[in-house]
Formats: structure tokens, C-alpha cells, sequence
């Protein structure tokens, strides 16, 4: 098992570019459905990361923790959509720049 | 028979419920039930009293305290050791004057059923007369000087009241019965006002009010009367004044005995301090000028006239028989301070004597048959005070009682009169208009006065109950021999003049001097009276038409009538010829005297009953040569005036000395003027105009202005306002961050994000770089 091993950085690395990928597209992208995307891309490079650190530190929290994590994002997608939805009824639209009732 | 005396409180209480009754449920009983209640109230008090009298003289003229049931202590300061009580005192003084109270009282309530039967008020005018016993009854039933207080502005209120009975009388009679009653009630003030200063000063002196405490016996009493029962008791006079001494609480009049044996007393008024005999003579003073004010003597005594606005029976009751008297006798209960003061006693006598002769002279000039009725009353009132002035409290009493039956009758049978006028003018009124109704018949002349003696004359027929009652009121009144106001005018006589021969006191000579002068004119003006009322032939058509009262009226016109006669025998001097064994020696003093310290019997003198007898009748002779038959035909002038010289004399007493404007130029208007000057200059210039609105409102408005403007509006709301507007510049440049665009706040949660982050590694930075 010790050859199969994969070193801890190549994790971090990985986890760190699909987090600034996840980031860029929130920050770039304005279709609603994108940026949700890439909070999704965002939130498992975090899961890759707990999930990464807890087989190096031979920890189970960080494992237990993942599942958290997806239950949560299943329930955001679930209600995410629903706005989506509701969003793209009002407005024909699911632009996110167009939603800008709230500028002060 | 002791048992009797705890009777005396329903001698208040039931007047007092009777009146209650007749306020509340008057009503609804009819003429009929009101006067049942109202004269069975009145009639029961005078059964109480006969009881009360007769339980008296069973128990050989005891005296009683008895406390009011349910009233008890009255005011009680136990630091400052005043305790006063309701308390009723039984002894011969004060039943003499609740028999003369309700006895007389009684009279007039039934002659009053007739007198005011038709009155829209009947009800009402019982409830006042109701409440006139209760007060008056407290009054002289008081064992202190406050309940006599108490009594005393209680009959003043009920005076007021039922003088101003009729104040709502058409063409403008109404203002002036409740101008007379404004003026009696205004006048009296005066007196009561020095009367509340004798009390209180009396309290000052004595540091009690009480007459005697219970149980106590008079002293002065004791060491005269009894000294024939020391053995028995085995105490003599020091003795028994020691055990007043030891037994601790006493009366005024004891401690005031007491204080004159010693002589030198001092009384501590704070920093001053006066002689005892000092004291009594300014507290005797104060009270003398009560008496002016209620009894109506000089200056005071101008109320009284006036008070005749009332109804009839009022007149009677209250100012002739029992209110104007209650003067006389808070005098003759305080006996032994007169006693004791003789320069009190000499202005008594003296007041009381210029009282009688001024009175008497106006009565002979006036027209009205109540007029004349008045200034008699006020004369008479004279002769009692000049008697308790000159030390004749038994005189004074006596003329009290006589006084109170006959001048009550002669006011009954004025009503009478009065009524049978007013009977006879609305008999024309009929006669002339057919159709005309009772109310329309006052339009009919306006000249016509039921009281104006000048539209009367020969009464005699028409009326002849009321003319043999008048006549028996008026010879009691002129003092002729057998009736009632002989025998007491006479020892008033008597006694003013030993007062000068015995004592040498000047105020007794110049007291008899005037006194039978008084006595002379008493006699002119009520044969005047008599002759221009009953004699001669009638000068109006109404006395042409007049009729004899009712029963309910006559009735007790002839019970006065009768005592007018016999209630003179009650005190026949010792001495006098036939009629002393007959009666008895001055049986009245000697009741009296169980009561009234300083009360003593008079002794007959033939020569002075003789010269006072011969002055009345030599007077009546006189009157009736004067308004003869013819002379009265034509009375557009009196007869007196015929003659130059004493017109001006008649035109004086018509005028009443001018007494009235005397007091209305020099107090009056000056009180007037100066009262719209302080209303004027002193309350509204500079009061209302200069300290109030100048002053007050000005400096307050000023020190407003400045509190609104710079502080309120400037500092205050400029802070506020500061603020706010601070606040809302603020936020419009701080909202422009909120762009409402989701990818900026992503965006500054990304940069927020990474300065966490960076803040939490710069440690391991800083190491890693070695810094």
C-alpha cells in the first residue's frame, strides 16, 4: 500500500485549483446555473481537502465532516434551484447582473 | 323624679326630628300633616319642659348635667386639657327659658298653621321654625359657653332665613325682606363677633367653658342659703369652698368666685398680665356687645325694625318673644361675672337704658303697626338689660318671661289685624272686578299697605277677639296694674333705683330717670297704637271690610292674652298688699335664685308701683286726647304734628332719628367707597394690571421668549438636527458600496476571505522570511 500512496501536496494542489476555478467562475460567470456550478466545484474542493487531510492524519473527522458538507450542498442545491426557478419565472432571465434591486 | 332631668335631651331632639320629618317628607303630607308634626314637636318639647319643671320643684330646685346621647365628648385636646362636652344643664334658669321657649313657641306654631295656610312654602317655613327651637333650645339647655355659641349662630342663620321667607314677593317686596335679612344676619355678625372673643377669652381665663361641671353647686349659692343646714352637713362655707378646691375640674363661675375671694389673681395672657377683675370686665365687655347685636340694643339694634319684613308669627317668636331675648339671658347666666365687674354693669345699664328711651321715642313716630311693635321690643329688651345692668338679674328674667307672652301676643294679634286687612282689600278687589282673582287684587292700588295703621281705624267692631287681646297685650306692655308687665317693668324700677339709693351707683338714678321717662312714652305709643288701629272709624275700605281671624288663630291669641294677665302673680314683691298672701312673696326669685347666683326678691314700694302706674295711665290719657275720634278722620298729617313745635319732635322718632343713614354716611358708604377703592386701585391696577400681568406674566413671557428661541429652537433642536443630517450624509456615501450586484459581494467576500487568511499565516510568514 506504501507505493500506492500519493503525496499530501499533489491533494492540496488539486484541491486549490478547482477552488480558484470554482471561484473565478462565481466572481466571472453571470448565468446563474454557472456560478452555482461553481460553488459546487468550490465546496468539493474543500470536501477533497478534509478528505485529503483526514487519511493523512488518519483521523475520520475530516471523512465525517465531507458528508456534512454534501448533505448541506444537496439541501443548498435543492433550495438554490428553487430561487433559480423562481428567478428565471419573474424575470425571463437568469442573468445574475440583471438582479440588482438591492444597490444602495 | 330625678329621673325627669335625663329627659332634657328630647327637649332638642324632638324639634330636631320634627323638623327632619317635615324637610324630608313635607312634601307629601299636606298642610295638614306638616302642621301635625311641626306643632306636635313643638307641643311635646313644652311637655318635656313642664316635666323637667315639675320634677324641679319635686326635688327642691336641684340642678343637673345630663350628656347628650350619641354625642358625647364634643372637643377634647387632652395635651392641651380642653375637653368640652355636649352637655345639658337642668336648673331653674334654663327650665324658666325652655318653658317660656316652647310654651310661647307652641302658641305660635298653631297660630302660625292659620296665619300661613295657602303658603306655597308652608312645609318649608315649618322646617325653619322646627330648626329655630332646636337651636334656640341649645342654646339656653347648654352647660357651656359653646353650646350657647352654637345656639346662638344657629337662631341667628334661622333669624336670616325666615326674615327673607319672603324674598321672591312681587314689586320688588322681595328685595326688600331679603335686604332686612342680609342686614340682620350682617348686623349680628358685629355682635357675635365680640360675643366668640368673650368665650374664647373666657377659655383663655378659665381653661374650661363649662358653667359648673357636674355635680358642682354654685358657692356664692351655698354660703348664702344654706347656712342654716351646716349642722346637718357639718361643713361650713370655707369648708365647702376647700372641697371645691380638692375636688380638682370646676366651672367658670365657680373659679371665677373663688379667684375674686383671694384678690389678687393675675391672668397670663403671654406677655401680659392682668388683674382678674380687669379680665372679667373686658370679657363681660365682649359679651355685652353679643347682647347689643342679638338683643338688639344701641348701636346694634337697627336690625330689628327691619327683621319685621318676616312673616308674623316670626316676628313674634324669634324677634319679640325668644331669640332677641337669648342676649338677656347669656347676661343673666353669666351673672356672676356682671356681678363682679362694676364698670361692665354701669355701660350695661347705661346702654340698656339709652336702648329703652331712643327705641321708645321712634315708636311713637311710626306708621307701620309692626313698626311700632319693633321699636317697643327693642325698648322693652332696653328695660332687661338696664335691669341686668343694675344688678337685677331677677328683674331682668321676669321681664324676660312677661315680656315674652305679652309682646308675643301683641305681634299675633298685629298679624291678625293684618290678615283681616288683606281680607278685606281682596274683598274689593272681588267687588270691583268681577272675575278678579286673589293674586291680581295687590294691582289694585298701589298705595295700600295691610300693615299701614293710617288705612285702618275702627277694628274694634269688626274684630273684636284681636281688639280684647291687643288691649290686654297693651296694658301688660304700659304696665298697668294687674298685668304681667306691671309687675316686672315696676321692679326693674325699683331695683335701678336702690341701685343709686343702696349702692350708690350713679347708673342706677340715671337708669330709673330714664327708665320711667321710657315707660311714659311705652304707654303713649301703644295707646296711639290702639286708638289709630281700633278706634274711630275705618279710613280705607279694606278696614272697612275686614274679618275676624279663625280659631286656629284666635285660640292662642287668648291663652297669651290670659297669661298676659296672670304671669305677673308668678312675683309678686314681698309686702304687697292682698295680693303676696295671695301668691306668694316673690316666688319666681326664689326659683331663680337656685340658679342665678346674684338673684334676689323684690320688697313692695306702694309710692314707686303708685308714680309708675299713674305715669302709663297719665300717658294713655294723653295719647287718646291727642288721636281722639275727630282727630283721626283725616290722617294725611298725625295729630302730634298739628303743633309747631312738636312736629319737628314727631318728624324725628318718623325718621327714626335718622339712625339708619347716621350708620349709612359714616360706615356704610365709607365701607362702600373703600371697598371699590381696594376693588379698583388696590386689586385690579395694581394687583391684577401691574403685579400680574406686568410683573408675573411680562418676566415669565420674557424668560419664555429666551427659552424657546436661542435655547430650545437653537441649541437644542440645532443639535439634533446636526446630528440627523450627519447621519444621513454618512450613510448616502456609505450605501454606495451596496452595489446590489452578487459577483461584487462574492468578490469582497473572496478579498475578506484572503485578508483572514493572510492575517491568520502573517506569523508564520514573518518566520518562514526569517523578519
Amino acid at each position: 500500500m506504501e507505493s500506492s500512496e500519493v503525496a499530501i501536496e499533489l491533494y492540496v494542489v488539486l484541491s486549490a485549483i478547482l477552488f480558484i476555478m470554482g471561484a473565478l467562475g462565481v466572481l466571472l460567470r453571470r448565468n446563474a446555473i454557472l456560478i452555482f456550478m461553481s460553488v459546487e466545484l468550490m465546496l468539493n474542493a474543500a470536501n477533497l481537502a478534509l478528505a485529503a487531510f483526514a487519511r493523512q492524519w488518519g483521523n475520520g473527522d475530516g471523512q465525517v465532516l465531507v458528508f456534512f458538507v454534501m448533505t448541506v450542498a444537496a439541501a443548498e442545491v435543492a433550495v438554490g434551484l428553487a430561487l433559480i426557478v423562481a428567478i428565471f419565472r419573474t424575470k425571463h432571465s437568469i442573468d445574475i447582473d440583471e438582479l440588482h434591486k438591492f444597490s444602495g | 323624679m330625678e329621673n325627669f332631668f335625663d329627659l332634657v335631651p328630647l327637649v332638642v331632639f324632638i324639634p330636631l326630628a320634627g323638623m327632619l320629618l317635615n324637610l324630608f317628607a313635607g312634601q307629601n303630607l299636606g298642610e295638614r300633616g306638616v302642621a301635625i308634626i311641626a306643632v306636635g314637636a313643638s307641643a311635646s318639647a313644652f311637655l318635656i319642659a313642664l316635666l323637667l319643671w315639675i320634677a324641679q320643684i319635686d326635688t327642691g330646685y336641684g340642678a343637673a348635667v345630663i350628656d347628650a346621647p350619641l354625642l358625647g365628648s364634643w372637643i377634647e385636646i387632652p395635651s392641651a386639657g380642653v375637653d368640652i362636652g355636649w352637655q345639658f344643664r337642668v336648673d331653674t334658669l334654663s327650665v324658666t327659658m325652655m318653658l317660656v321657649v316652647t310654651g310661647v313657641g307652641t302658641l305660635i306654631h298653631l297660630y302660625a298653621v292659620g296665619y300661613m295656610h295657602g303658603d306655597e312654602r308652608f312645609p318649608r317655613f315649618f322646617v325653619y321654625m322646627n330648626l329655630f327651637l332646636v337651636f334656640m333650645l341649645v342654646l339656653v339647655t347648654g352647660n357651656n359657653f359653646l353650646m350657647m355659641f352654637v345656639g346662638w349662630e344657629g337662631v341667628g342663620l334661622c333669624s336670616f332665613l325666615l326674615i327673607g321667607f319672603w324674598f321672591d314677593k312681587a314689586h320688588g317686596e322681595g328685595w326688600k325682606n331679603s335686604d332686612a335679612a342680609r342686614k340682620a344676619f350682617i348686623v349680628n355678625r358685629i355682635g357675635d363677633f365680640g360675643l366668640i372673643l368673650g368665650v374664647l377669652l373666657t377659655f383663655w381665663t378659665f381653661g374650661t367653658l363649662d358653667y359648673y361641671v357636674p355635680g358642682e353647686e354654685p358657692l356664692a349659692h351655698h354660703a348664702e342659703t344654706e347656712e342654716a343646714d351646716v349642722p346637718l352637713f357639718g361643713t361650713g362655707v370655707e369648708e365647702a369652698e376647700e372641697e371645691a378646691h380638692a375636688t380638682g375640674p370646676m366651672g367658670v363661675f365657680n373659679q371665677a368666685e373663688i379667684w375674686l375671694e383671694e384678690g389678687d389673681h393675675e391672668v397670663e395672657f403671654g406677655m401680659v398680665s392682668l388683674s382678674f377683675k380687669t379680665t372679667i370686665t373686658i370679657i363681660t365687655l365682649l359679651f355685652l356687645l353679643g347682647a347689643t347685636g342679638k338683643s338688639a340694643q344701641i348701636p346694634l339694634f337697627v336690625w330689628l325694625p327691619d327683621a319685621m319684613a318676616g312673616p308674623t308669627p316670626v316676628s313674634a317668636l324669634i324677634h319679640a318673644a325668644t331669640m332677641v331675648t337669648a342676649g338677656v339671658y347669656m347676661m343673666v347666666r353669666s351673672n356672676v361675672l356682671y356681678h363682679a365687674s362694676d364698670t361692665a354693669s354701669a355701660v350695661v345699664a347705661l346702654v340698656g337704658a339709652g336702648t329703652a328711651i331712643v327705641a321708645g321715642y321712634i315708636a311713637v313716630g311710626q306708621w307701620d303697626i309692626k313698626r311700632v311693635l319693633a321699636y317697643s321690643t327693642v325698648s322693652q329688651l332696653g328695660f332687661m338689660v338696664t335691669a341686668v345692668g343694675v344688678g337685677a338679674y331677677t328683674a331682668a328674667m321676669f321681664h324676660l318671661v312677661t315680656h315674652a307672652f305679652f309682646k308675643a301676643l301683641l305681634f299675633l294679634a298685629s298679624g291678625s289685624v293684618i290678615h283681616g286687612m288683606e281680607h278685606g282689600h281682596h274683598h274689593l278687589a272681588h267687588a270691583h272686578d268681577g272675575h278678579g282673582h286673589d293674586h291680581d287684587a295687590d294691582a289694585h292700588d298701589d298705595d295700600f299697605d295691610p300693615q299701614d295703621m293710617r288705612f285702618m281705624g275702627g277694628l274694634r267692631e269688626k274684630m273684636p277677639i284681636t281688639y280684647w287681646t291687643y288691649l290686654f297685650g297693651t296694658l301688660a306692655l304700659a304696665g298697668i296694674i294687674p298685668f304681667a308687665g306691671f309687675w316686672s317693668k315696676d321692679e326693674i324700677l325699683l331695683d335701678s333705683l336702690k341701685a343709686g339709693l343702696d349702692d350708690g351707683h350713679m347708673e342706677g338714678y340715671v337708669g330709673f330717670g330714664v327708665l320711667l321717662v321710657a315707660a311714659a312714652f311705652t304707654a303713649f305709643y301703644m295707646w296711639r297704637q290702639v286708638s289709630l288701629v281700633f278706634y274711630g272709624k275705618a279710613r280705607h275700605e279694606a278696614a272697612d271690610h275686614a274679618v275676624e281671624s279663625g280659631r286656629v288663630m284666635t285660640v292662642p291669641l287668648m291663652t297669651l292674652a290670659a297669661f298676659s294677665l296672670g304671669i305677673g302673680f308668678i312675683n309678686i314683691p314681698s309686702g304687697f298688699p292682698i295680693l303676696s298672701a295671695l301668691f306668694g312673696e316673690h316666688r319666681f326669685a326664689n326659683w331663680l335664685e337656685e340658679s342665678v347666683t346674684y338673684a334676689h326678691g323684690g320688697t313692695a314700694n306702694l309710692l314707686l308701683a303708685a308714680l309708675a302706674v299713674l305715669v302709663a295711665t297719665i300717658a294713655i290719657y294723653f295719647a287718646r286726647s291727642v288721636y281722639s275720634d275727630e282727630a283721626m278722620v283725616d290722617l294725611s298729617q298725625d295729630p302730634l304734628e298739628d303743633d309747631l313745635h312738636i312736629r319737628r319732635v314727631f318728624g324725628w322718632a318718623n325718621a327714626k332719628l335718622y339712625w339708619d343713614e347716621f350708620y349709612f354716611s359714616f360706615i356704610v358708604y365709607p365701607y362702600q367707597r373703600a371697598a371699590k377703592w381696594l376693588a379698583d386701585v388696590l386689586d385690579w391696577q395694581f394687583w391684577h394690571d401691574f403685579v400680574h400681568e406686568r410683573i408675573i406674566y411680562r418676566s415669565y413671557r420674557g424668560a419664555t421668549d429666551v427659552l424657546t428661541e436661542p435655547v430650545d429652537k437653537g441649541v437644542i433642536d440645532g443639535s439634533f438636527n446636526k446630528l440627523g443630517d450627519l447621519t444621513r450624509q454618512a450613510a448616502s456615501r456609505v450605501r454606495l458600496i451596496q452595489t446590489g450586484y452578487v459577483r461584487t459581494y462574492a468578490l469582497s467576500v473572496l478579498f475578506g476571505s484572503l485578508l483572514v487568511i493572510f492575517l491568520i499565516l502573517f506569523p508564520v510568514i514573518r518566520e518562514l522570511l526569517g523578519i
